[in-house]
This record gives structure tokens, sequence and C-alpha cells, in this order.
């Protein structure tokens, strides 16, 4: 795992001898890939040059010593749990994704981190650990997969006691599965990607996949109320999570039965979901689903957004992209593109996917495949990929999402959009900035809409401030136009 | 004559803003090759383009007006088909039908016309350059101020000509009675709203959607007057506020990013219906507008009319001017496409926007010499002009000091440049030989023989006569009054409150204000601005000494002051004989009629008899806004809503308003406290 980006250490992209990008490693479908559109669109849409590259440093002389309270740690020694003072171990988990976040730790900039790290072993450890730091007066921040982007496992600055970082990832292991209720018992630290593996193994599914969901944990989805790709079919995580058990400072919480739904007073869950991981450690249980058949393509809508949308079309082949291009007409750099996934029964799959190629044929659109769906899927994995080399290139940039009743999407895409473009110009960025969006999730009443805004930030001495600056103005205009602060991200609660 | 303006191509204004004849440029063109030019406006970037089929299309499918037939078939107790055949008739009245073909057609007549009419047209480039960048951005609304019916289509001609896309207009429900004539209009953009809407809901549901609509599409530029009428006496008036909270809407409710306000100033040299308009304000009926009395019209066709100046404003963004105003989440919670009446804030939004507009016009406008010569008019004794004639080197010599007056209070002028004074001066003279004459090195007035031919001869009718001809000359001067309008307040101020203290003057201008507030234009809640705008012009020419707690008149400045004061003069003599006449009265209650024809009886017979120095009472619409001001003041009610418009007076409150503006009581503000935001 990279310590000052995102994901994995070997997967990256980056700019080879020749000037190609490619995209390292061999985890992903797209691993040892050329991507031949990609340096057109980064010096296309951001002026970035390949000249001009920033260089991370690495500076971990620069953390300060820890802070320990040592009758906590004497007893905590007392209880097995293991636990690390080391430098390495607490920079990495002093920080989520934010964007200041990284860029800090690019320009090898670290501020307060944890004094010392925990990895509780089960449930009975976390009570402990718990009660210890109650009773010595010590700080709980709870980690999971550290894929925060509300800010939430900062340190603050002026805290003077000593802050502990509870890390949850030994805490992985599916306990049990009930395969009558279809409800399985999970651990809060493990990872999404494992949670999801090991079900498979069993025939069973969550469906639960969010964007980072192979790095974050199902605590913090909890924490958070994530929301997942596959929300449609299988429902967000409060419409998965059966039962939670929550150890808090003043005892544990859980409730008596597992019956999927109460009404005794409001429920206790609704505290729990979405409190950005203030109380504590997490263990649940989720409903499965059956797991049969699956399939993936796609649909070219309307030549309505550019953007991102051109790089999908240097995936393309050649006679594939003529077709499209030429024969239908589109325009590669104003293309809208729709990744759908149908997942389930083989007719309801076919029935869904009849529905949906109908409704696009209605609006001039086409199906493009499987396989570029399949592509399309994954690049919403990639995604955070894509930041780290734009920042390679002095191009910072961070995504932003909202959730809108459906008569306003349109409004508020194209308002925001225009306030960022404009408020980059007035906040003196030089080049024109990226501006766009999409839709992820939809419901009856609304929809979720991503933006993803980024800029070349040569000629600025305080990128970051810009950014944020921007970002602000642009949350502001989502409000205005009725949309929330955030559908899934969480907001910063500090 | 007024062919010395042409020899200059361009006019300068003050700030350096470049006008040009577009007239002069395809003058040797020829007129059919110019009308069907190609005309390859840059298209708007907002929307896709659409038909006014597919707009009204869209209109009568709203969710809106879907709702609001619903509430009104409920109401009425009628069928929801019945109601919506209503609002499809309302819609046939209404919409416009905005085709090329006629725009053509009507750039080729107006084309025609205008050459005959004016020596020039002037535009200003920078104007037209800037607003062609804003219609490919956001909606447009094209705001330009009333004054003659040409105001109507010249924007159109001018777009046309600059490959602008050509404007919807909202115009009066009259002129789509006209036969032909009306459908031409149509067919050029216009769409008609029916005068006093009142109550009705479905009129109003329909109306307002459509321009909704249009501004959310950005069908096409949406050119408003803000004043809402043609203004009889070419003075400023009060802002009408329902269309403009109609188009803040879409922008408001996030349906739009952002709506273009372009404020357009069109001053004429001399109005086409000048001695239609004394005559309708000495109470003599408008001819309805039928095609009949346009070809009837058409004798004033052989006259020349000068110049006019089209002044394009700077493009301004409603999005930056109502940040911290408005809180655009109120609209949140309801769905955007359901009824929802503008709240406080948004209406003092719009109301602030609107009267900003207006001023905006009248800083855009540019005062010819005549309008100036028209102050000093005014000035002279009635039986000067009447009789002996005014020395026409006196008349150049004053004209000259007030010409560097107005540029000391930033007007701008169309004063040409490069020609020597006493050649404007006589052309000036020579274009405006319907109101006066020269003969002999004097001046006087002339008298229009209209009304002669149809009566036989009685002093009243003589004093008609001489009263139609005072009252263009009032109206000319009005067209400049916007430019010492605040400075005379203050000079008014002085004289009534015989005082020198900051804050006492202060009241009284504001209390001037207040009484005038139908006279003059302020934008709401701005009268400290007003006022210190008013000491510093002052201070500048040196008129006055401001102080930090004081205003005291400098020995240089009585020549300054007391032309300010007798400017505004015939507004107070006026103002004192209504509010005399009411107190007067027996009865407690009256009717609007019987006032004004009361108070035109009184006028007339104290104008006869010498008492009364100003024919400005007789006009009725200075006698419809004091009745308006003394409602505002509370001193009269409106005691029935009917055609007869019934009144119950307070005469000890218009007893005291009157002692008050004659500085025998000092003067309160009645006003309310301003909206802190504004």
């Amino acid at each position: 795992m990279k310590w000052n980006g995102w994901g994995y250490s070997d997967s990256r992209f980056l700019f080879n001898k020749k000037g190609q990008a490619e995209f390292t490693g061999k985890r992903y479908r797209l691993s040892g890939m050329i991507i031949p559109g990609l340096k057109d669109w980064m010096e296309g849409t951001f002026g970035a040059n390949l000249q001009h590259k920033t260089q991370p440093v690495l500076n971990t002389s620069a953390v300060q010593p820890p802070m320990l309270n040592e009758a906590f740690v004497e007893e905590l020694k007392s209880t097995g749990i293991p636990f690390s003072h080391e430098a390495d171990d607490r920079v990495f988990r002093a920080h989520g994704h934010c964007l200041h976040e990284i860029f800090a730790l690019r320009d090898g900039k670290i501020g307060r981190v944890p004094d010392m790290v925990v990895w509780p072993n089960c449930h009975n450890d976390v009570v402990k650990i718990v009660e210890l730091a109650c009773k010595h007066n010590v700080c709980l921040i709870p980690y999971g997969g550290g894929t925060s982007v509300s800010s939430a496992l900062e340190c603050p600055p002026e805290e003077t006691r000593s802050i502990v970082s509870l890390d949850t990832s030994q805490m992985n292991r599916i306990l049990w599965i009930d395969e009558k209720n279809l409800t399985a018992h999970v651990e809060s630290g493990i990872v999404g990607q494992d949670l999801e593996r090991l079900l498979n193994e069993s025939g069973y599914c969550t469906g639960h996949e969010p964007d980072s969901m192979e790095f974050s944990s199902l605590g913090g989805w909890v924490a958070t109320r994530a929301s997942g790709m596959k929300k449609n079919i299988y429902g967000n995580i409060e419409d998965l999570v059966v039962h939670i058990k929550m150890v808090t400072p003043r005892g544990v919480i859980e409730k008596s039965c597992q019956g999927p739904r109460m009404s005794t007073g409001p429920d206790i869950h609704h505290f729990i979901l979405g409190s950005e991981g203030l109380l504590t450690a997490i263990i649940k249980i989720l409903y499965l689903r059956d797991h049969e058949k699956y399939s993936e393509s796609l649909i070219d809508m309307q030549k309505l957004y550019h953007g991102l949308s051109s790089i999908f079309t240097s995936f393309l082949d050649g006679l594939k992209k003529f077709y499209i291009t030429k024969f239908k007409g589109f325009d590669p750099n104003r293309l809208c593109v729709a990744t759908l996934l149908f997942e389930g029964a083989r007719e309801k799959v076919l029935q869904h996917e009849k529905q949906v190629y109908d409704i696009a044929a209605k609006f001039g659109g086409l199906a493009a495949g499987e396989d570029n769906g399949q592509r399309g899927y994954m690049l919403t994995f990639v995604i955070a990929y894509l930041r780290d080399l734009g920042m390679d290139y002095y191009v910072i940039g961070e995504s932003f999402e909202t959730s809108v009743p459906w008569d306003r999407v349109l409004d508020i895409c194209r308002n925001v959009k225009a306030r960022i473009i404009r408020e980059c110009k007035d906040k003196g960025v030089q080049f024109p900035p990226l501006s766009t969006c999409r839709v992820t999730q939809t419901y009856d009443a609304g929809a979720c809409v991503y933006f993803y805004f980024a800029f070349n930030y040569r000629g600025l001495s305080d990128p970051v401030h810009v950014y944020e600056q921007v970002e602000h103005a642009a949350r502001e205009e989502i409000l205005a136009n009725g949309g929330s602060l955030s559908h899934h991200h969480g907001g910063t609660t500090s | 004559m007024a062919n010395t303006y042409r020899v200059l191509d361009k006019v300068r204004l003050q700030d350096e803003e470049e006008f040009v004849d577009i007239l002069e440029d395809k003058r040797h063109c020829n007129d059919l090759r110019f009308a069907f030019r190609t005309f390859s406006p840059p298209p708007y970037k907002g929307a896709p383009a659409c038909s006014s089929a597919e707009l009204n299309q869209a209109v009568l499918e709203s969710q809106y007006l879907r709702y609001v037939i619903k509430e009104v078939a409920l109401e009425t107790e009628s069928s929801v088909e019945e109601v919506r055949d209503k609002v499809c008739k309302i819609m046939w009245e209404m919409s416009q039908n905005l085709q090329l073909r006629f725009i053509r057609l009507m750039a080729f007549t107006f084309r025609k016309v205008f050459k005959r009419l004016f020596s020039a047209i002037y535009v200003n480039m920078e104007g037209l350059q800037a607003l062609q960048q804003a219609t490919q951005e956001f909606p447009v609304i094209l705001m330009p101020n009333h004054r003659s019916y040409i105001d109507f289509l010249v924007v159109s001609y001018i777009l046309f000509n600059y490959d602008i896309p050509v404007p919807v207009i909202a115009a009066g429900i009259p002129l789509a009675g006209m036969k032909i004539v009306g459908e031409i209009l149509r067919r050029s953009g216009a769409f008609f709203i029916r005068r006093a809407i009142g109550s009705d809901k479905l009129y109003w549901a329909v109306l307002s959607e459509y321009v909704r609509t249009i501004v959310r599409t950005g069908f096409a530029p949406l050119e408003f007057f803000v004043e809402g009428l043609r203004s009889r006496t070419l003075k400023s008036l009060p802002p009408k506020l329902g269309m403009m909270n109609m188009i803040l809407e879409p922008f408001f409710k996030g349906e739009v990013y952002d709506i273009t306000l372009l404020p357009i100033s069109i001053s004429y040299d001399r109005v086409l219906e000048e001695s239609l308009l004394a005559h309708e304000l000495l109470g003599v009926p408008k001819p309805r507008e039928s095609t009949a009395g346009l070809l009837k019209a058409s004798k004033v066709l052989q006259e020349n009319y000068g110049c006019m100046h089209v002044n394009f404003g700077r493009p301004l963004s409603v999005r930056q001017l109502c940040e911290g105003k408005i809180n655009r989440c109120q609209y949140n919670l309801i769905p955007r496409d359901l009824p929802q009446k503008p709240n406080a804030e948004a209406q003092a939004c719009g109301s602030w926007l609107a009267h900003m507009i207006v001023r905006l016009q009248e800083e855009g406008a540019l005062t010819s010499p005549w309008s100036l010569m028209a102050c000093i008019l005014l000035q002279v004794p009635t039986t000067v002009l009447t009789e002996e004639g005014l020395l026409f080197h006196q008349l150049t010599e004053q004209t000259l000091w007030l010409r560097q007056l107005a540029l000391d209070f930033r007007a701008h002028l169309s004063w040409p440049e490069k020609v020597p004074d006493s050649d404007v001066m006589s052309s000036t003279v020579a274009l405006h030989r319907s109101v006066v004459y020269r003969k002999a090195g004097r001046v006087y007035l002339t008298r229009n023989d209209e009304l002669e031919r149809k009566h036989s001869i009685v002093p009243e009718d003589d004093m008609m006569r001489t009263a139609a001809a005072f009252l263009m000359l009032a109206s000319y001067r009005n067209q400049c009054l916007h430019v010492f309008v605040r400075p005379a307040l203050l000079a008014l101020a002085m004289s009534i409150r015989k005082s020198t203290r900051k804050d006492e003057l202060l009241t009284c201008f504001c209390f001037l204000q207040e009484v005038f507030s139908n006279e003059f234009v302020f934008i709401p809640g701005k009268s400290s601005q007003d006022f210190d705008e008013a000491c510093s012009l002052l201070h500048e020419c040196k008129a006055v000494h401001v102080s930090q707690w004081e205003v005291t008149d400098s020995d240089t400045g009585l020549e300054v002051l007391s032309f300010l004061q007798e400017l505004l003069k015939p507004f107070i003599e006026s103002y004192q004989l209504m509010f005399r006449f009411l107190c007067e009265e027996r009865d407690c209650v009256f009717r609007e009629k019987d006032f004004l024809s009361g108070v035109r009886t009184l006028a007339t017979k104290l104008i006869v008899s010498g008492e009364l120095h100003t024919y400005e009472a007789l006009s009725s619409d200075m006698q419809k806004n004091v009745l308006s001001s003394l409602r505002r003041l509370g001193a009269i009610i409106k005691i029935e809503i009917s055609e007869n418009n019934e009144y119950k007076v307070n005469k000890s409150a218009v007893r005291r308003t009157g002692d008050m503006l004659a500085g025998r009581i000092p003067p309160q503000i009645v006003q309310a406290a301003p909206d802190p935001r504004l």
C-alpha cells in the first residue's frame, strides 16, 4: 500500500519512456496496458505538461516523537493486545484521502499524528481498549481502511492527550453464515473485497460495492452511511445492516434480537449509521443474496457531456471507434457514456437489458458491448489512481457528491459546473479547470451526482487553499440548487 | 438645420464611448439588399434552439399550468377542459410568432421610415459588442426606457443590423388589436399583455409561465419596458415589478445559471408623439391604437425629428447583483413547478433591481441641447414667451451656462462637437418649430392650431393652446430632470428648511423624495446615498460648502441654487394648488373624475388671473401623481375600487403635508425604515 497516494504500491499511472500513459502492476484489467488518449487528454484538458513534474518528498524524520501515556501503555501490555509506536505505522494512520491530506504528505508536511497504534483482535479486545482509554484519559481514533474523505482521521493539532489509533484490520473474520435467514455475522475490520470474496466462496454476496471497496472496511461503511454502485439491486448500507454491536465509552450497545425491523421508538441504528466513527468499533450482520449470473453492458447516449468519456473512447478498437464516431456521428469528446451493470437471475437480467436498451434507442443511444462495460465499471476503481498521476504533473483535483431530486438534476449539474469554472477564473487559476459530473446512483425521488473537479495549479502559491475555496463555492451552489451536502462521503463532523 | 449633425460621423460621449450612425454607413446601400442580408447571430450556448410553436407547447404542457388549471377548475366549478380552452385562448392572444421573414420586412420598412424621419440614429458599438457576447452565455433581458412607439422595434432593428439575436418583446394588448399591424408586430416578436390584469389568476399563471419559459429556454432575448408604460411626460416612471419578478424566478430557482440584464437608454431629439402627448395630458383622450389612425398619423412622416441615440448599457449579472441578498434555498422545499409567491426578500430584491435599472437608463440617456433649452425657457415669465419674446442671444448664453452645469453633474450630452454653439442653438430651435420659433433675434412660443380648428376662439381655448406648448416644453425639460433632481431637491430643502444642519436637511430631503416619489424615481432605501450625492455634486460646482455637520450656501453658488429651486417650482406650486383644492372642498369624499376636472377648472382660473405661474397643474399625470402621493402618505384613502375611484380625504393631514412643503412646519419622515439589506 502507498503511504502518500491511493491504493497498492505496484499499481499506478505513469508516462513511460515513450511518453505513453501506462497503468502498472498486474492487479487490474487495465494493468500493463497503454492508454493512448490519456496524455492528450491531460494536456488538452488541463494544459498539463509532461516536462513539469512534481517530486513527492519523503521525510519521515519530520514525525514528532510519540507522546505516550505510560500507565495506559503498561496496562495495555498486560492485556496482550499488539501495539506500536513506530513512526511509519503512525503516519500511515494519520490521514484519509482528502486532497489537503495527500497534498501535504507529498509535500513532506506531517502534522499531528497518532502517538500509538493498537490492533485489537476481537470484540472483547475493543471493549478492553475503550475501558482503558476512559480510565487513563486517552483519545481513540478508530481506523479501518483509511479511505476517509471527510477528514475524520485527522488528529486535532491542539490535542494534548495521547492519541491512539485503533486499527481494526485484524478483526476481519466472518464469524458465521446463517443460511436460513440469509444473514452473516462479520467483524467490522473486514475489507470490502475480502468480504465479497469469502462470501462468494460460499455462494453469496452482499452486493455492496463502493468505489473504495478494495480498501475500505465494513465498519467504515457503517460509520459513514456508505453507498455502492449496485445499490439499486442490493440497497445502501442502511438497508443491508440487520444488527450492530457497538462499543462506547459507556458500555456496549446492541439490539436484543435480529428481527428485520422493529418499532420501539427511534431506531438505535440511526444514531450509529453515519456517526463518522465518533463512537467506536462496530460488528454486524449482513443480508445475503443469491448470486447467479452476472452480465454487463454499456450504452452511449446523447452527445452531452465530455471529460472522462474521451478516455473511454481511447479504449475502443479501430473498427468500433470508426463505427461510433464516423458512422453514428458521435464526437468522442462530446459523448455521454452510461455504464450499466445488470445482475441477478438470467430472465431478470435479459428483461432489464431490453427495457434499458429500448429507452436508450429512443434517445439515439446504442449499446457498446460487454467488454466496454466491464472496462467502464473497472474505471471507477482506478479513478482514484488518476488523481495521483495528476499530482505528479501539477494537477490537483477531487470529487464530491450530492443527492438531489430528479427535476433539479440537470440544473444542478449545469450550475455547479459553471460555478466551478467561474470561481477558478476569479481565484486566479491559470488554466481552464476540469469540471464535469456523472450520475452514480438513482432513486425513485432523485439521484446522486458526482462532480469531478481538477485544475492545473502552476502559478498558484497556495493551490490547496484555492481548491478549498472553489469547492466551498461549489457546495454552496449545490445547496442553493436543492442538493444535499453529501450523499455518502460524509461531512467533516469535527 | 438639423442636417448639421449629419456632417459628423460620430459623436463622442464624455467617457469616450463611441457612437456610430447606423443610417449613415448603410444610407447608400439598397434597402432591399439590406433587408435580405444574411442574418447569422452566434447561437445561444445554454440550450438548443426551439421554435415558437414548441415554446407554446412547452408552456401549455407545463406542470405549473396543469396544476393551476386544476385549481381554477375547482374554484370556478367548471371542467378542466373548459379551463384548458381558456388557457389556449389566452395563449393564442398573447403569444409571439417570431419569424425571420417578418424581421426582414420590418427592417426594410423601418429603414425607409427611419431614413426619412431621423437625421441619424446613433448607437454605441462597445455596448453592442458586449451584448453580442452576452447573448451567447445566458438569457438576456433587454430593458429600454419607453418614450415613443418607435422604441418598440428600434432595438430589434439594430440587433438585426449587427447579427445579434432579435428579441421577443412584451407589448400592451391594444397594439394586438390593430389590423395587420398587430400581426406584423406579433411575427416580429411582440407578445401581448393585457392591461389591468388584477386578480385574474389564470391569466397571471399563463403570462408568468410564458415569460419564465422564454427565460428558461433562452428562446430569444426578452425585451420589456420596466416602466410598464410609455411615459407621457418623457420622465422616468416608477418601475412595475410583476414582470421583473417573473424574470428573476428562473434564476432564483436555479433553472438558469445566470440572467443578464441590459439597460438601454433611448434618447430622442424630438419625440414623434410630442403634441399628442401634451393634449393627452390636458385631457383630450388618446386615440385608440388602430391601423387607420396609424395611416392618418403618416403626416408625422413629413417632419424631421433630428437624431436618436440608442445607448446600450453594460450587461449586468443578476447572480452577482443578488449575491447575499437572496437565500435561494427557500425554493428547495416546494416542487419548483408549483406556484410560489415571491417572498418579501425576493420582492425587495426585484424592486431594487428594477429601480436600479431605471437609474441606469437615466444615466445612459443623452441630454440634448433642446432639453437644456427647455429648462431655461420654462423659467422665463409666460408673457415674455407669448408676447414680447426672449432675446435669442440671452437664451444662448443661459443654455451654455446650463450645459456646463449639466457636465458638472456628469450628464451625457448629445451636444455636437466641432460645430459652433450658435449653429447648434439655431438648428435646435429650427428643429422644434412646433414649440418655439425665432423671429428678429427673439424666440416666441408656437401655439398649436389643432384645437383652434375644432372650437370657436374663447379665452380658455387660447389658454389651452398655450398650455399645450408649455406642457411640451415641460416634457422636454423632463428628459434631463434626472441630471439635476438630487442637487435640486437639496437646494429646495435648503430653501424650505432655512437650516444648514445636515441632519435636518436630510430629513427634509427624504420628505421631498417621499412626496415626489411618483415624479422622480429613486432606489428605495438609498436616500442617504442620494443626499450624499447631492451634497458632493453641489460642492464640486462650488455652490455649497459641505462640512461634517453642515451644508452652507456659498457666495458663488446663488445662481446654481436658485436655478435648481426654480426648476422644481412648477412641482411645488402644482402640488400646493391641489392640496389647497382638497382642503377647500366641502365634502370629505370625492371621486377621482371630479377631482381631475375640479383641479383643472381651478388651475385654469388661477392661471388666467395670473395667480398660478405654471401650466403643469393642468397635467393629468401630475394630478394622478398627487393622489398616489397622498395615498402613500396616508392623507387620503381609497374607499371603493370600482370604475369610479372614490377617495376619503383627511384634510388636516393634507394641510400638514402642504405646511411641511411650504416650510411652515418641520417635515417628518413618514416612510418606514428601509430594509437594511438593500
